[in-house]
């Protein structure tokens, strides 16, 4: 049993894949959903500014807003080059 | 007073009007005056379930649009006592729905009946939402499979947001109905448990549906799954509704059944 159990472990079932891609997706979209309408759409605005500037793409800004609204965090990863 | 049910998904094909026509059928099999409401405008399929396609004449839209009467649409069903089915228009589209209509049908159908069962059509957008929106419970039928999972998520927090007990502070009983469940395949870790289903969703859980061969047999006849008592499904379907009514009632064929052919001729446990 114990040798068993031990290449089973090695090999991750595809339902606790699915269980663990669930979870963090499930997650984030609930975390979506208490946001204000606007977010996206100022997201986007955001991003334009900035792409006038440095090369950007959508995943390198982030915006996030805290449960009551009081503190609005704005994330955005610059490319190397940039850095230099 | 009726208690007004939902029967909704999010995604499609995940056995919503299978679970209503069951679970309509089912709380009439135990005396409750119960109406099924297609609210699936367009591509109406309640009727072909509960074997009544060929005898609409009006429908829901009809009696939207003061057309026809409530009891010009109803349907009586031949086989259970006290079912009636109000089917969906499948001309029309989902459009021809409005919150003022559906309100004053399912007042009108709330003094008449004990139950009114609401078949949701699948998808977030206006027909579901309509479909949802008066519910003081919601049954969320999903599979063990991800893009349903996911999809009863959204459609929980549609639940929570925007239908009129959510807008006026309040919340509707939510109940997960797990269906075409395979405790060979859960076993053999290629498909989501119970218990990972339910720690998603976080919602109660009313009953789990194993696959089965049942349920095709009974939507080819054109009769609800429930009135095949010897089947899985059937059994599985009766169990749901003893909770949903406040009983009691262990969980079945969640496991891998090793049936020889003794034990199915002198009945069995549970």
């Amino acid at each position: 049993m114990g040798i068993l159990s031990y290449f089973r472990t090695k090999k991750q079932s595809s339902a606790s894949v699915a269980k663990e891609r669930l979870q963090v997706l499930v997650a984030y979209e609930r975390n979506q959903r208490n946001q204000p309408d606007y977010l996206p759409q100022m997201q986007q605005e955001i991003l334009a500014v900035i792409a006038k500037y440095v090369d950007v793409s959508v995943e390198d800004v982030q915006v996030n807003l805290d449960e009551d609204c009081s503190i609005l965090e704005l994330n955005v990863t610059l490319p190397e080059a940039v850095k230099g | 007073m009726a208690e007004i049910i939902v029967v909704t998904s999010g995604k499609g094909g995940v056995g919503k009007t299978t679970s209503s026509a069951a679970i309509g059928t089912g709380l009439a099999l135990r005396g409750h005056k119960t109406v099924l409401v297609d609210f699936d405008v367009g591509l109406r399929n309640l009727d072909l379930i509960m074997g009544c396609e060929r005898r609409v004449v009006f429908d829901l839209v009809n009696v939207i649009n003061q057309e026809a009467t409530l009891n010009q649409a109803l349907i009586k069903d031949k086989r259970t006592e006290g079912l009636f089915i109000l089917p969906a228009s499948q001309t029309r589209d989902k459009d021809a729905l409005t919150v003022e209509g559906v309100e004053r049908v399912l007042n009108e159908l709330s003094e008449m009946f004990d139950y009114i069962v609401c078949d949701s059509p699948a998808g977030i957008e206006k027909g579901a939402q309509l479909a949802l929106y008066f519910a003081d419970t919601a049954i969320v039928v999903t599979n063990p499979e991800v893009s349903s999972v996911r999809d009863s998520d959204r459609i929980l927090g549609v639940l929570q947001s925007k239908s009129r007990k959510a807008e006026q502070g309040g919340s509707i009983r939510e109940h997960l109905l797990l269906t075409r469940y395979n405790p060979a395949r859960v076993q053999a870790g290629e498909m989501l448990s119970v218990d990972d289903v339910k720690d998603i969703l976080a919602i109660p859980l009313l009953g789990v549906i194993p696959e089965s061969e049942a349920v095709l047999k009974a939507s080819n006849q054109g009769q609800p799954v429930v009135l095949d008592k010897d089947s899985d499904a059937g059994q599985a379907y009766l169990d749901a509704i003893a909770r949903f009514l406040g009983e009691e009632r262990e969980h079945r064929f969640l496991d891998v059944q090793r049936k020889g052919l003794l034990s199915r001729v002198f009945g069995r446990k549970g």
